[in-house]
């Protein structure tokens, strides 16, 4: 697949001010974090799980739990993926029994892999009610899934690629919408 | 990276990064079984068949297991009571299987090869699950396992295999396993149990337990085969244990803080004392745990999709 990048649609800044605005939304419509706790998915839900866990901590002066939720096992797509994906660890330490749970991702589309973290969240226990957000929603779902928190709203194309990248694993952050020219 | 293979029949020809993909893989896995929920939906609608011809408890067991915790449905043959006892070839009972849309087979054999042979002759992928004196690699697989996880890595530790190597399909996956990652290891027991050829997969052999386990970070401990025993290799198994059994005075000379392995079953009194295989040293039930893990891992990379470009 050779993609062409078209534009940037967000720089570092515009990442931070969308996740402060995120962890406000998330502080005003759980009235309060007392019992919210943020998991991101795998790869880049993981960073930014853990930012937005900072600002609330800088707002509210509250430290909340953090997860990194790996739902490999749980995909709907295994057998059609040409490649095999690795399975990693989940490492939720905490007990999700009755708690608010804010599920994080880097862009939201089809909608799948929120269906399938939903699932593999479901196993690790009951928690009280389960919210959505998102840095991106590019629209173009499969699902009846909605995200709670956006960050940005983009309308895509299906020949467009959407590329979220966080310091803590492509050392620098940023938005960029690209086009699929060759596939 | 990923298993570029349509069978795991032997240690001998894994890379060592597919060995790594594996004991990786078996992180997660073990994440999974150690949950109150032991189950993923990630092998709905893939079936596999265990097909011993030599009794097992815990790798037939663990191997069901391991399917059913990845939601794959799991059939056992139970050749005693099959229609091999009828005289049915094992070439046409294996037919049979395949054409009832078995994914995969996991295979016990006590000739050597014949899980090789079977792979040769059919589409479902087969798993070695110990084939007379040659392989058993999921047991080295889990040993490997069980070792990392408690010293962190497996690279350069001193490793002492203990017993009847002659016999021992574990000793050999374990030496092919464990030299891909630069172990020393040693092989002890009765010259009359001692293959020849050892120097060759770069083994160093001793005949005094004292002297092979001076300095080892891990001690595996086999079996002694009475099954296998023709008779005449060592005079008493007394005279074995006088000599060879593992115990919390005999461990002296290794390391403090040395690691105990036993494939099971444990003969105790023979290969190993009772107070030390249920003291903290001994890990054989944290190996079974890791075995269900290993195995998860295995039914994964191997029925997990994404590998259509494999020719059979």
């Amino acid at each position: 697949m050779v993609l062409r990048e078209k534009h940037a649609i967000m720089d570092e800044m515009g990442m931070k001010r969308a996740l402060t605005r995120i962890a406000h939304e998330i502080i005003e419509k759980n009235k309060g974090v007392d019992n919210v706790a943020v998991i991101g998915i795998r790869r880049r839900g993981g960073p930014l799980a853990q930012r937005l866990a900072l600002r609330i901590e800088d707002i509210e002066g509250i430290k909340i739990p953090v997860g990194i939720l790996d739902i490999t096992l749980y995909r709907d797509d295994l057998t059609t993926l040409a490649q095999q994906p690795q399975v990693h660890r989940t490492e939720v330490n905490f007990d999700i029994n009755g708690k608010r749970l804010v599920l994080v991702d880097d862009v939201l589309y089809t909608g799948r892999t929120v269906r399938a973290a939903l699932d593999a969240l479901i196993d690790l226990g009951r928690p009280e009610c389960i919210q959505l957000a998102v840095l991106i929603d590019r629209g173009h779902r499969e699902l009846p899934i909605k995200a709670d928190f956006i960050g940005k709203n983009v309308p895509t194309s299906r020949q467009e690629n959407i590329e979220v990248y966080v310091k803590e694993l492509d050392g620098k952050d940023g938005v960029v919408i690209q086009e699929i020219i060759d596939s | 990276m990923k298993l570029e293979r349509k069978d795991l029949l032997g240690l001998r020809d894994l890379s060592r990064e597919e060995t790594e993909l594996i004991l990786n893989t078996a992180i997660p896995m073990k994440d999974v079984i150690c949950r109150d929920i032991k189950k993923v939906p990630t092998l709905r609608g893939k079936a596999m068949v265990t097909v011993f011809y030599e009794n097992s408890t815990r790798t037939r067991t663990s191997f069901e297991l391991a399917g059913k915790y990845l939601s794959a449905d799991t059939v056992n043959l139970s050749i005693s009571t099959s229609s091999v006892q009828k005289g049915e070839s094992l070439r046409d009972t294996i037919k049979t299987i395949e054409v009832m849309g078995f994914d995969l087979m996991v295979m016990r054999h006590a000739m050597s090869g014949t899980p090789h042979y079977v792979a040769r002759n059919t589409r479902m992928r087969v798993i070695n699950a110990g084939d007379g004196a040659n392989e058993h690699p999921t047991q080295a697989l889990l040993d490997m396992y069980t070792i990392k996880e408690k010293k962190g890595t497996l690279e350069g530790l001193k490793v002492a295999i203990v017993g009847d190597i002659l016999h021992s399909r574990v000793a050999r996956s374990n030496i092919y396993g464990l030299s891909k990652f630069g172990c020393d290891i040693r092989v002890v027991g009765p010259a009359t149990l001692m293959p020849p050829g050892l120097e060759k997969l770069g083994v160093k052999s001793y005949y005094s337990l004292d002297e092979a386990i001076n300095g080892v970070d891990v001690i595996n401990i086999l079996r002694i085969q009475r099954e296998r025993q023709v008779s005449g290799l060592f005079p008493s198994l007394d005279e074995y244990a006088q000599l060879y059994m593992l115990s919390p005075r005999t461990l002296a000379r290794a390391k403090d803080d040395v690691l105990v392995l036993h494939p099971g079953p444990i003969n105790r009194g023979v290969e190993i004392s009772s107070e030390l295989a249920d003291s903290a040293q001994a890990l054989i039930n944290e190996q079974v745990t890791n075995g269900v893990a290993i195995r998860m891992a295995l039914l994964f990379l191997m029925m997990g999709g994404g590998r259509d470009e494999i020719t059979y």
